[in-house]
This record gives structure tokens, C-alpha cells and sequence, in this order.
């Protein structure tokens, strides 16, 4: 157990990482990821305020649907990356738990009258994840097996969306704290689902080429410089109207000085978040997640390098205890998503 | 293991004639969780207790390996190279990472297999 933005959090069970990796790509891991914040806007108008804080499609999002999306600060920088959906009568946002105090005041700042911003530190949240989460799942809620990736269902008090943290397929379900323990307990009960912990949801979400916030995305990095242009709506690139509009349409326009991308170590020894990236010699950026990925059976890490370095298959060296070790740039991600698309 | 010493930094220590073996425990495998790489000293490399020479990678962390006695090293374990598990599943064993030609007495420090156990008992 481990202190994770004020939650005691399990790094792994038993079996370690490794194993609860490798189980979670070949049949289902359970994670606890309850310290994540959950809230829900309600009111008319509620999409179009939230769009007041993310380019986002909020408003062009259809009912029982999940999508990903970014909050941005004035000057362009992330203030939080987060997954909201469509519930018909309300949005329900999934949050990090390390910005939840960041992003709800700033929610509730820009609301208008008659929309209202509920946290919901009540519920649980556990995710599911793996080939085999949402056959196991269907054999309690035979529904589930409907929904398509990015889809959502609601009953029984649970919130339930066809997402995850790890390139699998698998759901995600928001259930009220008081039922959680036991709900935990019927989900690990199922055929092939094991309990997963951080340290798992750490190096698939890295295989996957997913962004843990605070390491490869901050107040300073913009969505441009992130890759995450894909979470900005079409219209909303032609209304430029979320925060830092400017700079990200600039950004588009003329390019960024420096990008998020895939680096591939070579041979076995990871290199870690922080770690120095050099190109002949000079510093031309920095790792901000790396380690070894147990699926690729290889280190794997990604960061942000210059712009004129960013391009696949670009040689690099990364200066790991005062050695340069060679690496290259590498297309993200380093295993291949499997949504139920 | 009576012949077996142990360090605070939770490596152990076997001396065999003029050498000692090294590695790390079972305690501090178990921590690290699944090992995935390691860089090991030079041969012939002279030096000094308490000195960081190794590296151990886990898929969790990086962490130092130390020299528990001053001397020269003789030899590494290149088994490790390619099956850096073995310091999972035999730490005390074929998992041992180096072996130092020691240049004077062992510290005063290291403990037997009992002090030990009673050592980690405290963590």
C-alpha cells in the first residue's frame, strides 16, 4: 500500500505487477480507482458551460455516450484531463483525483444560473478491464454486453461505461460507496478476474500510450504539444471560443517547439520519468513516463523531445546515471488498443 | 546459511576463502518486486564499502546495489543479463550479483541470519 493522492492505494497484490499486468492483457484485472474524483453537471445549459473550460465537443455529444476531453487554462495548459458523458438529464465527469480540488471550483466558476455542479464523493469507482471484463461482467448485467466502446449504461445506482486505462477492452463502474466492497467482491468472484493494482495500471496505460496526468501533461503543456489534438471538436476549431484558443490555434498553425512522443529504449534497461532526452549531444527534452513495459517485454517510456526530433524512428540518447543509453522515437502505442469499437 | 552476512541495505554477503560473494535478499527482491534489468561493475574495479556499484531495475523502481566491503571486484554474474529474474526466484543463490576480492577485514556491521530477521522484523 502506498500514499497516492491522499488515498492509501494498493501497488500491487500477490501475484506483482508483472503477473497482474500480463493477466489483465489475457483476461480481466479489477482495479480499485475510487480516489478518482466523480461529479455531475446538472440543468439546461450545462454542456454549453462546461465547453467554456474545454475544447471538447460537449454539446455534439449524444446520450449514452462517454467521451474524453481536456480543461484548459487560460494560456492553453491542461489544466486536467477528464471523461465526461451523456446522461441524458445530466453530464456525469470522471476526474484525477490529484486535480479533483483544481477542477471543481473551476467548474462551479463558470456555471450560469439554473446549472448546477454535484460532487459525488459517495460513489466508488472500480474498473474492469481485460478480453474478458465485459463477458464476466454480462454474467450479472447481461446489458453491458451491448454497449460499444465509449458507451454507457445506467442502472441498479451504478454508472457503467465501456472504457478504461489500458488499451483493453472493459468497463468502468461508478457505484455507491456502501455497495462497493461487496460488488468488489461478486466482480473478483467471476471466472478469470484477478485484483490489479496501480503498479499494473501504471505500465498498461504506458503500453497504451495513455497520459497520466502531472507526469505527461501539466499546466504547461498544451494539447498541441501533448498529441491530444484528436479531444479538440471539429466545431470547436472553428469557434475558437475555449480558453486559449489563440496560442492552440497558433499552435496548429505554425507548429510547437516540442512534442509528446513513443520512445523506445534499446535493449533491456528502462528509463525513467525525468530522465534527460539528448540528441548529438545537446538536450533537446525529457522522459515523463518511463519504464518497462511487461506486454512489449521491452523498456518503454514516452516524453517530450524538439520538434525536429519528433519524428518515428529518430535516434536518440537518453542519460540514464551520467550514460547515454540509445533510444528511438516510436509510434505510440507501444501495444495495440482493443476497444469493442 | 550460517556462513551468510547481511547488510542494513539488505544484501547478503558469503566469503568463500579470499572471496565474497554478494547479492541481495530475499526481503529486498521481494520489494523491488519483478527485476527486469541490471548493470553490473566492471571486473577489476576497486572499491570502497558502502560505495552504490550495481543497479537493479524493477518494473516498479530503480534502486543502487552497494559494495558492503571495500576491495576489487573479480567477478560479476552475466546470468543476470539475460535472466534477470533469477533475483526473483533464487535471490541467495544463483541470483548473487558480484563477487569482491576483499582489501581488509569485513565491517563490524553486518549481521548473522537471526539479526537480520530480527532486522527486517523492524521495517
Amino acid at each position: 500500500m502506498v500514499p497516492f493522492a491522499g488515498y492509501s492505494m494498493p501497488v500491487q497484490y500477490a501475484p506483482g505487477i508483472m503477473a497482474e499486468h500480463l493477466h489483465t492483457r489475457a483476461a480481466a484485472g479489477l482495479f480499485d480507482v475510487s480516489h478518482m474524483g466523480q461529479a455531475e453537471l446538472v440543468g439546461e445549459g450545462a454542456a454549453a458551460a462546461l465547453e467554456k473550460l474545454t475544447p471538447a465537443d460537449v454539446q455534439g455529444l449524444k446520450p449514452g455516450r462517454q467521451r474524453y476531453g481536456v480543461l484548459l487554462n487560460p494560456q492553453g495548459g491542461i489544466v486536467d484531463d477528464f471523461m465526461f458523458s451523456n446522461m441524458g438529464d445530466r453530464l456525469f465527469l470522471v476526474v484525477n483525483a490529484s486535480r479533483k480540488h483544481v477542477d471543481l471550483p473551476l467548474i462551479e466558476s463558470v456555471l450560469p444560473a439554473g446549472v448546477t455542479l454535484r460532487a459525488l464523493p459517495d460513489r466508488a469507482l472500480l474498473a474492469l478491464q481485460g478480453p474478458g471484463a465485459v463477458a464476466a461482467l454480462a454474467t450479472l448485467l447481461p446489458d453491458v454486453a451491448a454497449l460499444k466502446f465509449m458507451g454507457v449504461w445506467a442502472g441498479d445506482g451504478m454508472i457503467i461505461s465501456r472504457s478504461g486505462y489500458t488499451g483493453e477492452d472493459g468497463v468502468e463502474i461508478s457505484v455507491p460507496a456502501e455497495a462497493a466492497a461487496a460488488f468488489a467482491r461478486k466482480l473478483l468472484a467471476l471466472p478469470g478476474v484477478l485484483p490489479a493494482g496501480l503498479g499494473a495500471r501504471d505500465s498498461l496505460r504506458l503500453e497504451a500510450g495513455l497520459c497520466l496526468y502531472g507526469n505527461d501533461i501539466d499546466e504547461s503543456t498544451s494539447p498541441v504539444e501533448a498529441n491530444l489534438v484528436w479531444s479538440i471538436g471539429k466545431r470547436r476549431r472553428m469557434e475558437w471560443n475555449f480558453p486559449g484558443a489563440e496560442t492552440i490555434r497558433n499552435q496548429l498553425d505554425h507548429g510547437v517547439t516540442r512534442l509528446r512522443v513513443g520512445i523506445q529504449p534499446e535493449g533491456r534497461q528502462p528509463a525513467r520519468g525525468h530522465t534527460p532526452i539528448q540528441a548529438g549531444g545537446a538536450t533537446i527534452g525529457e522522459i515523463t513516463s518511463g519504464g518497462f513495459g511487461p506486454s512489449v517485454n521491452a523498456p518503454v517510456a514516452m516524453g517530450y523531445v524538439a520538434r525536429e526530433h519528433a519524428a518515428d524512428g529518430t535516434p536518440l540518447d537518453l542519460l540514464v546515471r551520467g550514460k547515454g543509453l540509445p533510444a528511438r522515437v516510436a509510434p505510440l502505442p507501444f501495444h495495440p488498443h482493443r476497444y469493442a469499437r | 546459511m550460517s556462513d551468510m552476512k547481511f547488510s542494513k541495505d539488505h544484501e547478503w554477503l558469503r566469503l568463500e576463502g579470499d572471496i565474497a560473494t554478494v547479492g541481495i535478499t530475499d526481503h529486498a527482491q521481494n520489494a523491488l518486486g519483478d527485476v527486469v534489468f541490471v548493470d553490473l561493475p566492471e571486473i577489476g574495479r576497486e572499491v570502497a564499502q558502502g560505495e552504490a556499484i550495481a543497479v537493479v531495475e524493477s518494473v516498479k523502481a530503480a534502486s543502487d546495489v552497494y559494495a558492503p566491503l571495500a576491495g576489487r571486484v573479480v567477478e560479476v554474474n552475466s546470468a543476470l543479463v539475460d535472466n534477470p529474474a533469477l533475483i526473483n526466484s533464487d535471490p541467495t543463490a544463483k541470483g548473487w550479483f558480484f563477487r569482491i576480492e576483499p582489501s581488509g577485514a569485513l565491517p563490524d556491521d553486518l549481521m548473522d541470519e537471526n539479526a537480520y530477521a530480527a532486522f527486517v522484523e523492524t521495517l
